[in-house]
């Protein structure tokens, strides 16, 4: 008796959280999303009247906004994998003795603010700081250009703070691969770029699903990036969300911009998972 | 496209091998022929030297010097791929995201052989899994894996087949099953195997040559039988089967035998199975050349006197006596039981009696224990 209740008791306070903080709110926002403004309110004041004309309306007006942010949130994550990936095949194999060290440098900056740090890409990417000027005195970009409060500094800015969240599984797939498996593949006459299209990327293939995920998801609704690195010819969905609700006070937009970018996000994640999890993505 | 594999066939040569990893030196200046078609056995406890042995012949280590030829064809720098020499991994090291059938397949396609198919499931049926062609490697038993990793190398039809304790996951009913399988399938497509083992008795069932490896080096090389019969030294002597060493003086000579005084009892054997340098020996005789008599039974050949039996244990096919010999020395003999009984009792008084030509002679400073307190099936390669 009391072994069969056990479970319903452990999953009760996650229930419990979860209704409170997340379903009750959700619901509530989707009332939001089909309101309109009671005529002759105030600013803030919103009656239900089953408006879905708002979910239209607020994507036909910041459709750019929505395309750049799955623009960016592709980019950076494109990137965060080009870097992660050697990064966690040498922390996996490569490293002997550091591994442990070296996993921690890898989550070393969760320790100081992601304000902080993304304020600090500001320095690093300004006109005082040794990136322009470097770039400047090598050709690489003309005098007059500069880097910040661009497309290049926003994307770089997601890059940098989501790049521990590609790292982290995929070192712990690629920390699971038998090495004998490589060199197995070796053993029968694959080169070393055969090895890794055959056997290393496809063994890896959950961290890369795992950590594309975990960086593009957060990526996609990222705001912070965007306003302290950007202008607002960058601005993302995310800042829009922002001054609807917080600035403009208008909250049916925000929410129905909230609920287009959720269900443009579960559509993309089911693909992508689909394409990897039936086939090899190689 | 990778560049061919080199096509050599022909003996495998090691010449003066050496590996050092710092100051340790796992294979020391060793050297060996192994003839083609051969299923050679290198034999040896864990640290021995065998298993980075057949790593440099893999190609996966790379020898500190020496060289390796295979036929006419130095291969010592070349890459593991293109050397046409497959392994059978110790734990199979079967590829987990693949079928078995892709499993098997993955060298072919690799060089590009044409019909595949066709190849893979020749080698199934050799190995009798064709029903297995669409599984995965996880849903398999360790005897199926194992002859999935045998397949996936044969199917290439290397020069060299390197097989690396290949049966040490499979328990004892199942290895020997695969030891007798692994010498049939290797006599019916006809490559050189190159086996590594801890299991002096995998070895002797199996090979046609086995070297015994101790620090780096070859302790002895030879046919299973000559390494029992005649083994050189107490190391030998020791990691394959049990062996009685006694402590004796070379006395005389005649004709082709060595007369050997035993603690005052002189015994004979062939010169032609004397390893001893000086005058000072240790005499060898395996336990079951023995035969114990009573003092008054009439005995020929070599005899030794005095004993006494201090233990009997019967185990069915065979009953081991520990005898005490006058000079305070514990022999071993296994009786079989042909007749059914065990005819002697512990306190017995016994002459102990066997074939001048089955006694070896090792040198006299050797270490008897030498190979005996490495228990082969204890081991493991890490």
């Amino acid at each position: 008796m009391g072994k069969n209740r056990t479970p319903y008791l452990l999953l009760l306070p996650g229930f419990g959280f979860l209704f409170t903080f997340f379903i009750l709110p959700i619901i509530n926002l989707a009332q939001t999303s089909t309101q309109t403004k009671i005529a002759g309110g105030d600013t803030g004041q919103y009656e239900q009247t089953l408006h879905f004309r708002n979910y239209i309306d607020a994507f036909v007006e910041n459709k750019d906004q929505f395309g750049r942010s799955f623009l960016f949130a592709t980019i950076s994550t494109l990137l965060a994998l080009a870097i992660a990936y050697p990064l966690a095949y040498a922390i996996a194999f490569k490293s002997g003795k550091y591994k442990n060290l070296l996993l921690v440098l890898v989550v070393a900056p969760f320790f100081t603010s992601f304000l902080l740090r993304t304020i600090a890409w500001k320095q690093i990417l300004g006109e005082e700081g040794f990136v322009v000027p470097t770039l400047r005195s090598l050709g690489i970009i003309s005098q007059s250009t500069t880097l910040t409060s661009t497309s290049f500094a926003v994307v770089m800015g997601m890059t940098y703070n989501f790049l521990p969240f590609m790292t982290l599984p995929l070192f712990a797939s690629i920390d699971r691969i038998d090495p004998r498996t490589l060199e197995a593949s070796g053993d029968l006459y694959a080169n070393g770029y055969t090895t890794f299209r055959k056997v290393t990327l496809p063994l890896s293939m959950p961290g890369v699903v795992a950590g594309t995920l975990l960086t593009f998801i957060p990526a996609a609704g990222d705001y912070v990036n965007a306003s302290i690195l950007g202008d607002p010819t960058t601005k993302m969905i995310g800042n829009v969300i922002e001054s609807r609700f917080f600035k403009i006070v208008d909250y049916p937009t925000a929410a129905a911009l909230s609920f287009t970018l959720m269900a443009a996000i579960l559509i993309l994640v089911t693909l992508y998972i689909r394409k990897a999890g039936t086939e090899e993505l190689v | 496209m990778a560049k061919a594999s080199i096509d050599a066939r022909g003996d495998l040569r090691l010449t003066r091998l050496t590996k050092t990893y710092g100051d340790f030196t796992a294979v020391d200046d060793l050297s060996l022929t192994i003839q083609k078609g051969s299923f050679f056995a290198l034999l040896g406890p864990s640290g021995c030297g065998k298993t980075t042995t057949l790593r440099m012949i893999a190609g996966l280590e790379e020898p500190t010097a020496g060289s390796i030829h295979l036929g006419e064809t130095d291969i010592t720098t070349t890459k593991p791929y293109q050397r046409p020499i497959n392994t059978v991994f110790q734990n199979y090291a079967l590829f987990p995201h693949l079928t078995i059938f892709e499993n098997i397949a993955f060298g072919l396609r690799r060089r590009g052989q044409k019909d595949v198919k066709e190849a893979v499931e020749k080698v199934l049926n050799l190995v009798e899994l064709p029903h297995l062609a669409q599984r995965k490697p996880t849903q398999l038993s360790g005897g199926q894996q194992q002859r999935i990793a045998l397949a996936r190398a044969i199917v290439n039809r290397p020069a060299l087949l390197l097989l690396d304790e290949p049966l040490g996951a499979l328990d004892l009913k199942l290895r020997r099953q695969m030891q007798i399988e692994l010498k049939w399938i290797q006599k019916e497509v006809g490559l050189t195997f190159v086996h590594v083992t801890h299991d002096q008795e995998e070895a002797m069932t199996m090979a046609d040559t086995i070297a015994v490896m101790n620090e780096g080096q070859i302790e002895q090389m030879g046919s299973p039988a000559d390494l029992y019969d005649n083994p050189e030294t107490a190391y030998v002597a020791n990691f394959l089967g049990q062996s009685n060493l006694i402590k004796g003086t070379i006395s005389g000579n005649d004709g082709d035998s060595l007369v050997v005084d035993l603690y005052g009892q002189k015994i004979s054997l062939p010169k032609s199975r004397s390893h001893a340098v000086d005058n000072s020996t240790y005499a060898g005789i395996r336990p079951e050349k023995f035969r114990i008599s009573l003092l008054e039974t009439p005995v020929r050949g070599n005899v030794l006197s005095g004993g006494r039996i201090e233990d009997v244990s019967y185990i069915g096919v065979s009953t081991q006596y520990q005898v005490e010999m006058p000079w305070g020395q514990e022999l071993m003999v296994f009786e079989q039981n042909d007749d059914g009984v065990a005819p002697f009792n512990k306190g017995d008084a016994v002459n102990i009696s066997w074939e001048p030509t089955f006694t070896f002679a090792l040198r006299g400073d050797e270490d008897v224990t030498a190979g005996s307190e490495v228990q082969p099936e204890d081991l493991d390669e890490e």
